[in-house]
């Protein structure tokens, strides 16, 4: 079990070397897409709600995994929808080509 | 965990990356978000297949009412609603990272392991706060709190003590996982702690808010990756976790800030004496026609834009004004896009993106700074502490220091602005009594709308 959780540190650490170095290149015209869209990512909890919410252990956990559920689907669809409009926006100068 | 389901995680990581990886180019990034869509919906339809899901309707009617309000949300907001909808979404991520890890923690009765009911802890703890303290963020940005910093006495003795009885009731529970008491007691006050986190912090300060907020999504989720031994969701935790983080060190740099006194100290040292005493100076007013004929004999002008533009919602016609001059000879036009401009990192360019405003005239300070001096006209809309020369010399205004625009090094510079009033800094702007500064105060959308006007008559 222990080893499990030591293999889990790895993964987290090295995922978050990953994203200091993707991220870094990000120009700051993109910032604001860039974080809703880092956002939407975050949503992935869903995966974890959903299994809450269907798993059907108990009352409590049900109605906290349909929280759940609801929550994050609002943070995934959102998230991804209104950063794929704001992308759709960004457009080059016609003139110049 | 399934073989399939443990591989298709390991795809969805992979798009997840690959999609913040075309986020580096605007030519890519559309596609870049599709990515990381292809990515969730993989990851979404494989958890549907595991076998420990035995019951559906929850699970379709949480996606239903989860989609339509996402779906509206995104289809409706104004661009310039973007800081606090975002706000609001991290909320709901980190709002959904605890009540996962409070589901669990129900589902096995508190019969966990060490390290699991550590990882539940530190879920629970992230998640609410982020959850309380992003809500308080949308109600400030959205205008239903005041914006300005509400502190105090005993604040920060509050917090100290606040954070302490986490790190008890945390330690209770981890030695004691069965006693539910101890988690509740951890619930309330992460929601305490989020909202005290939030409040005493000001409208300008918000973009720094923000990106802490997000890293803190990321972290909640990457929590409750470990809580369920969830890969996929550790990895994308960490990413969104260092993206925050990232964004937010950007932010304080752009502010000449650091991040504990944004947190703790309190915004903008206001000095009423300096403000009376420059009430008395004198300021040489301009109109519009004045500011038509400079603009229309210039060759090349760049504009520099900041929240005063979005407040008045001039961007528009902001816009119309840059078509309007280059219709009437050959003129260079760029746009000056400072760090800090707006109330979230990158909020400018999506302000003016949605204006139309092609996204290769718009210049990063470090990319831009160095041509002001060769330019004939800077055009500042609703910016202040961005071009105040003081941050270059001024060693003891508080500005000392912060990354500005050249503004003052072009040969004329036209500023419209509602007032003579200061900046959220408050501190004076030498720049306006220059003698090459043309003053034009009004309702920025009226004026700029004005100039169209006189350049088309």
């Amino acid at each position: 079990m222990v080893e499990s959780l030591l293999v889990s540190i790895y993964i987290f650490v090295m995922a978050i070397f990953i994203g200091i170095e993707v991220i870094a290149k990000v120009p700051p015209l993109l910032h604001t897409p860039l974080m809703s869209g880092t956002n939407a990512i975050s949503g992935i909890t869903l995966v974890g709600s959903l299994i809450s919410a269907g798993a059907g252990h108990s009352w409590l956990s049900a109605i906290l995994g349909l929280l759940a559920v609801i929550f994050a689907t609002v943070n995934v669809v959102g998230g991804f929808l209104v950063t794929d409009r704001m992308l759709e926006m960004f457009k080059k100068d016609k003139k110049k080509n | 965990m399934s073989t399939i389901t443990t591989i298709t995680y390991l795809i969805s990581s992979i798009l997840f990356i690959i999609g913040l990886k075309n986020l580096s180019s605007p030519k890519t990034a559309r596609r870049g978000n599709q990515f990381a869509m292809i990515g969730m919906l993989l990851a979404i339809v494989v958890t549907l297949f595991d076998r420990e899901i035995l019951h559906f309707t929850f699970i379709v009617i949480g996606l239903i009412i989860g989609s339509a309000i996402g779906a509206i949300v995104a289809k409706k907001i104004q661009m310039t609603a973007m800081p606090q909808i975002v706000a609001l979404f991290n909320g709901l991520g980190g709002g959904a990272s605890a009540f996962v890890a409070l589901a669990e923690y129900y589902r096995s009765d508190g019969v966990l392991e060490t390290s699991m009911i550590v990882s539940l802890v530190i879920s629970l703890f992230i998640g609410v706060l982020t959850f309380a303290g992003s809500l308080v963020a949308y109600g400030k940005l959205q205008g239903l709190i005041k914006s300005a910093p509400f502190v105090f006495r005993m604040q920060r003795p509050l917090n100290s003590l606040l954070s302490l009885s986490f790190l008890v009731f945390g330690f209770l529970v981890v030695i004691n996982p069965v006693n539910n008491t101890g988690l509740l007691a951890i619930l309330a006050v992460a929601f305490v702690l989020g909202i005290l986190f939030v409040m005493p912090i000001g409208g300008a300060d918000m973009p720094v808010v923000i990106s802490l907020l997000n890293s803190c999504s990321g972290l909640a989720a990457a929590a409750t990756g470990f809580v369920l031994s969830n890969n996929v969701l550790i990895i994308s935790g960490a990413l969104v976790g260092a993206s925050g983080v990232i964004l937010t060190r950007i932010m304080c740099r752009a502010m000449n800030r650091s991040l504990s006194h944004v947190i703790f100290g309190n915004a903008g040292v206001v000095d009423t004496e300096d403000i009376f005493k420059t009430e008395t100076r004198k300021v040489v007013r301009y109109v519009e026609e004045d500011a038509v004929m400079v603009l229309d004999s210039a060759q090349s002008i760049i504009i520099i834009p900041g929240y005063g533009l979005a407040v008045a919602q001039a961007q528009y016609v902001l816009h119309e004004l840059a078509k309007t001059l280059i219709d009437r000879g050959d003129k260079e036009i760029r746009y000056a896009i400072h760090p800090v401009a707006g109330r979230m990192p990158g909020h400018m360019n999506v302000l003016l993106a949605d204006a139309n405003v092609p996204y290769d005239l718009l210049f990063d300070l470090g990319d831009i700074n160095d041509d002001f001096q060769n330019t004939d006209v800077v055009l500042v809309v609703g910016a202040n502490d961005v071009i105040n020369p003081a941050a270059r010399f001024d060693k003891k205004s508080p500005l000392y220091g912060m990354p500005i625009l050249n503004a003052d090094k072009a040969k004329n510079v036209i500023i419209c602005k509602r007032s003579l009033s200061p900046g959220f800094s408050g501190i004076d702007n030498e720049l306006f009594y220059n003698s090459k500064t043309m003053m034009i105060f009004g309702d920025a959308k009226e004026s700029l709308g004005k100039m169209v006007k006189l350049l088309k008559s």
